[in-house]
C-alpha cells in the first residue's frame, strides 16, 4: 500500500539527506568573531561565526561592513581576487589599513592562494570563481573550520553559513542636477543555512565599526584593540 | 696619578709613517664623477664652498666663499654638494691597497692614515724606502698627489707630510723622514696654530711663546698644573710624544656573494637552483659574523651586456630562500616570458646593503607574536604569484578615485613610495567626492550610456552647461538593459594637470537609477564612463 507521493525512494533520500545537512550546525560551538551588532542581529548565531563560510549577494558594502568588525578588533584581513576593492571606503568603514591584506590578481590560482591565506589571516573576502567543485569548497571548508578563518564571498558559495543581500536601496542628499549623496538606508537580508531569513532595516553610518555601542566613549576605538587569539598549528 | 699616566717615561719607540693626500674631497669628487684634475670644481656645503680644486683656486675660488660669489670668479666652475660619505667610499679602496703591501693601517680621516714604519722599513730595506714603496704604489691607483712623512709621533709625522709641501726645486720630494729622536727639533719651528688649540695659542702668545719649540721648553709638570689635561696633552704633541698610538684596523670581513655561469644559464628554474648553495652561503657568511641582512641589491648581468640592478627590501631579514626568491623575482619582473630569459644570465652579485645586528633580530623563546606568522604565510604566497602580487594599501591624495589608494607590495616600507609618504589624511584635496566613499572603484573605467528622454546623448557644451537632462542609463556590462534615472547631480568639471599634455579635463556626475543602484559616472571626450559604483 504506497502512499501517494513518496512513489520514488531515491528522492526522497535526498530531501532527507538535505533535511539532515540543514538542521545539522555546521560547527560544534564555533567561536564568534567581532561583529557589527547591526549585522550581528539578523545572523544565525548572532554574529559570524569562525570556521563559516558567508555569501553577500549584490553589495561589496556590505560584505566590507563584515570585514570591519574583526578588523576593528585587530584581526588580520585579506581581500582576494577582487582588483575594484576601494581601500578608502574600506577605511571609512573601520577596516584597519595596516591589518589588511590585498591580493587582486590571482594568475588562476584561486583555490591555492585562498587556502593558504586561511593559514595567515582570520577573515578572507573573495569572489568565488563560477568553476569551484564541490569537493575542493569542501576542503577549503574543513581548513577554515581546522584554523578558525571565516570566509566572505561575494557571489554564491556552497554551503554558506548565511546568504546576505541588500533588497532595498533608499539615497537622500541626491535631487535633479542638484545635491549630492549623502545617506543611504538599505534593507539587509540574511537567509540562514536552515532556510530562515531575517532582515534589518539599516543606515550607512550603522555599518561603521567605530558606531558599536560599547566603543562610542573611547577615541574612536583604536585603544580597545585586542588581537583575536587563533590556534596556530605548527 | 694621572699625570703619570700621561707621561710615560721619554722613549718613544715607535715609529710612524703618515700618508697624506692633499685636497681629499676634491681628489674623492674627481675620481668618483671620472673627471679630470685639471677640471675647475667645487664641493659645496650649506651654501658655501667647503674645497675646490686646483682650477678653481687658480681662478680665485676659495674656502667660504658663497656660491654665486664662486661662480662668478670662474664661469665654468662645476659645483656638488659635498657628501662627507663619499670620502670615506672612496677612500675605502685605497687601504684596502695599502693594506695589501703593508700591514697595521689605521684610518684617521679620509685622506690621512697612519701606518708601523718599523715593519715596512725592515721589509723594503730602511724607512725612505718603504715611504717610496708606498709612494709608487699609489701613484699606480691614480693618486699622484700623496705625500708621505715618517717621523716618531702621528702628530710629528703628520706635519711632516705636510711640509714637503714647502720643499722646492732640486729637493722636491713627496717623503720627509725625521730621523729617531729628532721629532722634537723638527717641530720646535712650527707656529702654535697646527695643535689645533685656537684658547690655548692665544693664552700662549699673550704670555710670549710663538713656536711649539718654546712650549715645548716649559716645564711638563707646570703645564699640567697651569693648563689642566687639555695643556698637558698639547704639550706633549708638541714635544714630539703623541698619547696616540696606532690601533690598526681590523679589513672588513668580505660579504657579497659573486657567482659566475659558464655556459649562460637561460632558464629562471635552471638558475634558482644553481644558485641555491650561493644563496646558503650567503646568509651562512653573514650568520657567522653576527648579522642579519635587512636589505639586499641584487646586480645580475646577462650575456648581451645587460644589467640588472634593484634593491629589495625585507620587513624582518632574509634567509637563503628570500634571497633566492628576490633573485628570482628580479628576473620575472623584468618583463621576461616566464621560464625563458631574453639572453642568458652570466652573474649574479648578491651585496647585503643594510645589515643589522643579529641579537636585535633573535627570536622570543615563544616566538615573536603572531606577526611572524602572518609573514611566513605572506611570503609563500608572495612566492606562488611574486612580490607585488601582495599588497597592502594607503590611502592618498588625488582628484580620480583611482589614484587614493596607493599599492604597497608586503614587505616595501610606505616611505619608500612618494605618493603614499606624502598622503596626509584629513586635508581637504580639490575634486574630492563629497559624502560617503563608493565601495567599488573600477581599475579601468566601464563605459556606460546615458541618454535623455528622447534617447539622445548627453552631453556638456564648451561653457560647461549640461545639453539636456539625463533620462536613461544604460548600466557596464549590458547593451539593452536601460533604468530610468531617478536623481542625478553634475557637471562637476575636474581639469587634472592642464598645464601638462598629459592632463585631462572631464566632468563627474552622480546618478541613481530606478534599482536603487547610485554610480559615480564621467564624462570625458562625448563618452560616458563608469569611475565607481556605490553597491
Amino acid at each position: 500500500m504506497l502512499v501517494p507521493g513518496t512513489a520514488s525512494q531515491p528522492e526522497h533520500g535526498l530531501g532527507l539527506q538535505e533535511k539532515i545537512n540543514q538542521m545539522q550546525g555546521s560547527r560544534l560551538g564555533s567561536r564568534r568573531l567581532p561583529t557589527i551588532p547591526s549585522l550581528g542581529r539578523i545572523l544565525p548565531g548572532g554574529a559570524l561565526l569562525a570556521g563559516a563560510a558567508y555569501s553577500v549577494e549584490n553589495s561589496t558594502t556590505l560584505a566590507m561592513a563584515l570585514l570591519a568588525g574583526p578588523s576593528g578588533s585587530g584581526a588580520w584581513c585579506s581581500v582576494i581576487g577582487i582588483p575594484d576593492f576601494n581601500v578608502e571606503a574600506a577605511a571609512n568603514l573601520g577596516i584597519d589599513l595596516d591589518r589588511l591584506i590585498l591580493i587582486p590578481h590571482l594568475d588562476g590560482q584561486w583555490l591555492a592562494v585562498t587556502a593558504a591565506m586561511v593559514d595567515v589571516v582570520s577573515i578572507i573576502l573573495t569572489i568565488a570563481p563560477a568553476t569551484i567543485t564541490g569537493s575542493d569548497a569542501a576542503r577549503l571548508r574543513a581548513r577554515l573550520r581546522q584554523r578558525g578563518a571565516a570566509l566572505i564571498t561575494i557571489g554564491a558559495w556552497p554551503q554558506s553559513e548565511a546568504v546576505l543581500s541588500v533588497s532595498e536601496n533608499t539615497w537622500g542628499g541626491l535631487g535633479t542636477g542638484s545635491g549630492h549623496l549623502q545617506t543611504r538606508r538599505l534593507k539587509v537580508t540574511a537567509k540562514g543555512h536552515n532556510g530562515r531569513s531575517r532582515s534589518s532595516e539599516l543606515s550607512h553610518a550603522e555599518l561603521r565599526q567605530s558606531m558599536w555601542p560599547q566603543l562610542s566613549g573611547s577615541d574612536n576605538g583604536k585603544n580597545d584593540r585586542h588581537f583575536i587569539p587563533r590556534v596556530v598549528s605548527a | 696619578m694621572s699625570l703619570q699616566a700621561l707621561t710615560p717615561p721619554l722613549k718613544s719607540a715607535t715609529r710612524i709613517m703618515m700618508l697624506w693626500s692633499p685636497d681629499w674631497p676634491i681628489t674623492a669628487a674627481l675620481r668618483e664623477l671620472d673627471l679630470s684634475a685639471a677640471t675647475p670644481l667645487a664641493l659645496i656645503d650649506r651654501g658655501e664652498v667647503f674645497a675646490c680644486s686646483p682650477a678653481a683656486r687658480a681662478e680665485g675660488v676659495k674656502r667660504g666663499l658663497r656660491v654665486r660669489e664662486a661662480q662668478a670668479r670662474c664661469t665654468d666652475l662645476i659645483v656638488k654638494h659635498y657628501d662627507p660619505d663619499q670620502d670615506v667610499r672612496v677612500f675605502e679602496p685605497v687601504i684596502a691597497v695599502i693594506e695589501k703591501i703593508m700591514p697595521g693601517v689605521q684610518l684617521i680621516r679620509p685622506g690621512l692614515c697612519a701606518i708601523h714604519a718599523q715593519g715596512p722599513s725592515r721589509y723594503y730595506g730602511g724607512e725612505p724606502k718603504a715611504a717610496s714603496v708606498l709612494i709608487t704604489t699609489l701613484a699606480s691607483l691614480g693618486l699622484t698627489t700623496a705625500r708621505v712623512g715618517v717621523a716618531d709621533s702621528p702628530f710629528a709625522a703628520e706635519h711632516a707630510a705636510r711640509a714637503t709641501e714647502v720643499l722646492e726645486g732640486a729637493e722636491k720630494d713627496p717623503i720627509w723622514v725625521v730621523p729617531p729622536g729628532e721629532s722634537p727639533q723638527f717641530l720646535s719651528t712650527f707656529p702654535l696654530d697646527v695643535l689645533e688649540e685656537p684658547k690655548l695659542a692665544v693664552l700662549l702668545r699673550r704670555l710670549g711663546i710663538r713656536t711649539l719649540g718654546d712650549f715645548a721648553a716649559l716645564d711638563a709638570c707646570d703645564i699640567r698644573n697651569r693648563f689642566g689635561v687639555e695643556g698637558a696633552r698639547a704639550h706633549r704633541k708638541a714635544s714630539g710624544l703623541d698619547h696616540r698610538s696606532v690601533v690598526a684596523r681590523k679589513p672588513p670581513v668580505e660579504l657579497d656573494v659573486v657567482v659566475d655561469f659558464e655556459p649562460a644559464l637561460v632558464r629562471i628554474d635552471q638558475l634558482a637552483f644553481a644558485f641555491r648553495t650561493a644563496a646558503d652561503r650567503f646568509v651562512e657568511r653573514l650568520r657567522a659574523t653576527g648579522l642579519v641582512c635587512t636589505a639586499l641589491r641584487v646586480v645580475m648581468h646577462s650575456e648581451s651586456g645587460e644589467v640588472s640592478d634593484r634593491l629589495w627590501r625585507h620587513p624582518r631579514w632574509f634567509d637563503a630562500d628570500d634571497v633566492l626568491d628576490r633573485v628570482r623575482w628580479q628576473l620575472q619582473g623584468g618583463g621576461l616570458i616566464e621560464h625563458g630569459l631574453q639572453s642568458g644570465i652570466t652573474r649574479v652579485h648578491t651585496i647585503p646593503a643594510t645589515v643589522e645586528d643579529l641579537g636585535d633580530h633573535a627570536d622570543g623563546l615563544w616566538g615573536t607574536g603572531p606577526e611572524e606568522s602572518i609573514h611566513h604565510g605572506l611570503a609563500r604566497v608572495q612566492s606562488m604569484l611574486g612580490h607585488v602580487a601582495v599588497l597592502t594599501a594607503v590611502v592618498a591624495g588625488g582628484r580620480m578615485l583611482k589614484d587614493r589608494r596607493v599599492f604597497i607590495p608586503w614587505g616595501d616600507s610606505p616611505t619608500s613610495h612618494p605618493t603614499a609618504a606624502k598622503s596626509e589624511q584629513g586635508i581637504p584635496w580639490p575634486g574630492n567626492v563629497p559624502g560617503p566613499a563608493p565601495a567599488t572603484v573600477f581599475d579601468e573605467p566601464l563605459e556606460v550610456l546615458v541618454v535623455d528622454a528622447a534617447g539622445r546623448s548627453v552631453d556638456v557644451d564648451a561653457r560647461g552647461m549640461l545639453t539636456n537632462a539625463p533620462a536613461l542609463f544604460t548600466p557596464p556590462g549590458t547593451t539593452t538593459g536601460q533604468h530610468a534615472v531617478q536623481h542625478w547631480a553634475g557637471p562637476w568639471p575636474i581639469n587634472e594637470r592642464w598645464w601638462d599634455s598629459s592632463g585631462r579635463a572631464l566632468n563627474r556626475f552622480q546618478l541613481v537609477d530606478d534599482t536603487g543602484a547610485a554610480w559615480l559616472l564621467l564624462l570625458e571626450d562625448h563618452r560616458w564612463w563608469a569611475e565607481a559604483s556605490y553597491d
